[in-house]
């Protein structure tokens, strides 16, 4: 079985919560751990956040971000595809951007450790961008399995 | 996000609730930058997460800005009852090695 749910907000950051709460509500539909749910909230929260603080700097309600989500469920469990896109300034060295404490905006208390959280609490990620064409994140996670913790909607 | 203080002994306490999210840290740094400069005759500030319900990236910057405030005062910073969750974030970012969990 497949689930699918797409989402499209403007991109403030007042919306950063409604749009982790969103994903994981959506998640629900696969029956994660509560530690599952909390790690999937936090990736969300970080490709999110990205999209309203570096990708469209200066802000403004027109500027918006998708986020697609695609559920399938599976014999362990179940696995959470998010895609998280905006149409921004994009990133000039992908490469670059992706290491640990690289941030562009130290001054304003970022610690350059968004992409790196994205990588540790899901399965899979891969960042696509370029200077002047936005930034897409594609990130997944199994859920259930051989991993433990108290299942939701049990 | 919210902060509730208490000062006890020389010890400053900054209770942290709420989500603690870059939309919601704005208001919390100027509120505590604010008691920094209030207490600055703290012995040491203890940051106390029990009730952050959430915390992502942006609290890393949040107790990293703080902890170089206080240090300006002299005053050294500590962090108690993070969530398994935020505790994740701290302990992959290092942010114990300047401020150690209690
Ligand atoms: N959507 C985006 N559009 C444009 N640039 C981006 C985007 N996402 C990330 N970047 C660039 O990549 C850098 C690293 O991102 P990362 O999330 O790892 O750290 P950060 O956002 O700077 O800090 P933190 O996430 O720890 O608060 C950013 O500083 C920024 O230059
Ligand atoms: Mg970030």
């Amino acid at each position: 079985m497949e689930n699918y749910m797409k989402l499209e907000i403007a991109a403030l950051s007042e919306n950063e919560s409604f749009a982790r709460s969103a994903v994981a509500a959506f998640a629900l539909y696969l029956n994660p751990s509560i530690s599952e749910l909390e790690d999937i909230k936090t990736a969300v929260s970080e490709a999110v956040t990205n999209s309203v603080v570096h990708a469209y700097a200066g802000g403004g309600a027109q500027n918006k971000i998708s986020i697609e989500c695609r559920a399938e469920k599976t014999q362990e469990g179940g696995v959470l595809h998010i895609t998280v896109s905006d149409g921004g300034c994009g990133i000039e060295d992908v490469e670059k951007a992706v290491l640990p404490f690289y941030t562009t905006l130290e001054n304003d208390e970022r610690s350059g450790m968004g992409f790196t959280i994205m990588q540790t609490f899901m399965d899979g990620f891969a960042l696509e961008s370029e200077k002047g064409r936005g930034t897409k994140v594609r990130m997944f996670r199994k859920l259930g399995g051989n991993r433990e913790g108290e299942r939701m909607n049990a | 996000m919210q902060i509730c203080t208490d000062y006890q002994d020389k010890v400053l306490y900054l209770r942290l609730s709420g989500e603690m999210d870059e939309h919601n840290a704005a208001a919390a740094r100027l509120y505590a930058d604010r008691l920094a400069e209030g207490y600055a005759q703290s012995e040491k500030a203890v940051i106390d997460l029990k009730d952050v319900s959430f915390m992502d990236s942006t609290g890393i910057g949040f107790l990293i800005g703080r902890y170089k405030k206080f240090r300006r005062y002299g005053i050294p910073v500590y962090v108690t009852n993070p969530s398994p969750g935020a505790d994740k974030v701290l302990r992959m970012s290092g942010v114990y090695t300047l401020m150690p969990r209690i």
